[in-house]
């Protein structure tokens, strides 16, 4: 039969769904270009011009880093993970309940691993853009010392990457009870507040310590960090920091393809 | 005898403990229009997702396009279209927009898909709400486009979950005729209604289905031949006197049937009822004369009315 043979290979198919994904998009496209931008302008502002003046001279708790240069790195990952979690939650479950095309795309020949890859690109997209431009304004500040500076848009990336056991979680949700509110108020808010962002772990007392060692968040920001201005820890440690987030993000994702697959068979 | 397009031997599906599919078999051929009739909950949507490859047999065997779903899913889901109970139109995208997008999950090139989208708008009627928003359109013109989006492909078999439900009359039959038109050209049609009159318009042959089971099968005109009569008296008394009505209407007919609201009375000839009933003093606050249905069939085989 032809119509078996000229199927097109698996990562292609998953392609389309990311097609679909920006062209819905585009609906939003001002929207999306003003928080891309005026998001690092304003946080990158705030935190390096105006907050950076209350702390001694602009000094960061690295010898010889200012605090701009200290907590941009973290500004950019912490933007990513927003963005990936965006999808990871209303992404997830508006495909599969609220405009459930991913119904609609499992009955075409499209898989439900074909459909994950395919969000997941666009997730990958969606966090290049936004963590690119980002870049591009902590250029503009002065904010990026080191030469290896541009390797913080991976470090963000695989941040907001290590998030995706959120979606597999999503994709369990069968009816919506406000579960996302509270994933942001008892998960995301403290891992934002706790993972050495905008203040060292370091500073945190031994015992909160932990909740840093465990956030991806955590793990990105200092890894862009050893980018932008770095090395400032042993190699092993930076390996280790990709490491967690890379297992991390393709557990999430495989859990994500599994739940997705279960609920799309019914 | 052209190789069936699709073949279900004793299938079943189950929930946990309750067979929503209890064990059906049935054949399609090419380009024949096959219905699945039956009321809420018998089991036709699960059927339907069962051929559609997206949901998994418990046991029984099916074979769709010659090839089983359970090993060839994608391959199978090529040459379908589906046209869900629920429509599941993208409604972030606009109208043209949603071929666009589902003409590509076929692996079709741009061009391609571009030019049948257009051809598809004309088809449903819809070319000049091209660029509207999905959500401005109203239920009729939702159900001609996931239509429309399910012909992306040039199907082989189209499967349609209740097309015309909660549409008003007009819109119903623009889609009847719509449907008639991929009869003329040879596409396979596997429809679910609980309409009885759709089912007679549209399916050369049918099952009728309740809790998962077969009741009956056949084409609309033999299965009124084989479990009804040529008409129908239909004579109300009133809630009250129904009942005691029906003792003194014994007899009248080949079978009769008490509901609710009104007694039918199974007959080759009605009027010739009718005249029955008068020569027993009886009186009926209204009488109707009509033409046995399906709605009939089902009601003496299942002892129930297909919309409750
Ligand atoms: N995912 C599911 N989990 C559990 N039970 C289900 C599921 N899907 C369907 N059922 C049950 O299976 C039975 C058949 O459902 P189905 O949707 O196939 O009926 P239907 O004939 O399409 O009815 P309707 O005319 O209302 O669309 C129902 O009792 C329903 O509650
Ligand atoms: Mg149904």
């Amino acid at each position: 039969m032809s119509a078996v043979t000229a199927e097109p290979r698996s990562h292609a198919r998953a392609w389309f769904v990311t097609e679909h994904k920006i062209r819905a998009m585009r609906g939003y496209t001002g929207t999306i270009i003003a928080t891309t931008i005026g998001t690092p302008l304003l946080y990158l502002f705030a935190f390096g011009v105006g907050l950076a003046t209350l702390i001694t001279s602009n000094v960061g708790p690295v010898p010889g880093i200012s605090y701009l240069e200290f907590v941009a790195p973290a500004l950019l990952a912490t933007a990513a993970v927003l963005v990936a979690m965006e999808e990871y939650t209303f992404g997830i479950l508006l495909g599969l309940k609220w405009n459930p095309i991913f119904v609609g795309m499992n009955s075409t020949p499209l898989t439900a691993r074909q459909i994950v890859d395919g969000l997941m690109l666009f997730i990958g997209i969606r966090m290049l853009i936004t963590t690119t431009v980002y870049f591009v304004v902590m250029l503009a500040f002065g904010a990026v010392p080191s030469g290896w500076g541009i390797l913080t848009i991976v470090a963000g990336m695989l941040g907001g990457f290590a998030f995706a056991p959120v979606a597999a979680y999503s994709a369990t949700i069968q009816e919506d009870r406000g579960q996302f509110a509270i994933l942001q108020r008892t998960v995301i808010l403290p891992l934002t507040l706790f993972s050495g962002t905008v203040f060292p772990l370091t500073q945190l007392p031994a015992f909160l310590q932990w909740i840093g060692w465990l956030s991806p968040l955590w793990h990105a920001s200092e890894l862009g960090r050893q980018f932008v201005y770095g090395p400032t820890e042993p190699i092993w440690l930076t390996v280790a920091h990709v490491v967690y987030l890379l297992a991390l993000g393709v557990i999430g994702w495989q859990l994500c393809v599994r739940t997705v697959a279960r609920r799309l068979n019914k | 005898m052209p190789a069936p397009v699709i073949v279900a031997t004793d299938l079943v599906k189950k929930y946990k403990d309750f067979a929503a599919v209890d064990g059906i078999t049935f054949e399609v051929a090419p380009g024949e229009s096959f219905g699945l009739l039956g009321p809420n909950g018998a089991g036709k949507s699960t059927t339907m997702r069962m051929i559609g490859a997206v949901s998994t047999r418990s046991s029984g065997s099916l074979s769709i396009l010659g090839l089983d779903p359970n090993e060839h899913g994608p391959a199978i889901r090529s040459q379908l279209g589906v046209v869900p109970q629920q429509d599941n139109l993208d409604t972030e995208l606009r109208v043209r927009d949603n071929l666009l997008v589902y003409g590509r999950y076929f692996g079709l090139p741009r061009a391609q898909v571009a030019a049948r989208a257009d051809e598809l708008l004309e088809f449903a009627q819809l070319s000049d709400r091209a660029k509207a928003k999905v959500d401005d359109l109203s239920g009729g013109m939702k159900r001609r486009l996931t239509i429309a989006r399910a012909l992306i492909n040039e199907p082989r078999v189209l499967l349609l979950d209740e097309p015309t439900t909660g549409l008003d009359p007009q819109a119903r039959h623009i889609l009847w005729d719509r449907l008639y038109r991929l009869r003329e050209q040879g596409t396979t049609l596997v429809l679910t209604t609980h309409y009885m009159d759709e089912a007679e318009q549209l399916a050369d042959r049918l099952i009728v289905v309740d809790k998962g089971r077969i009741m009956a099968e056949g084409s609309p005109a033999s299965l009124i031949r084989e479990h009804s009569s040529r008409e129908v008296l239909e004579v109300r008394f009133g809630s009250e006197r129904n009942a005691t009505a029906a003792a003194d209407l014994a007899g009248i007919g080949d079978r009769l049937e008490v509901l609710p609201d009104r007694i039918l009375l199974y007959a080759h000839s009605g009027e010739e009822a009718l005249a029955e009933v008068t020569r027993r003093g009886l009186e009926p606050i209204t009488s109707l004369v009509r033409r046995s249905s399906l709605e009939d069939v089902f009601l003496k085989l299942t002892g129930r009315s297909l919309i409750e």
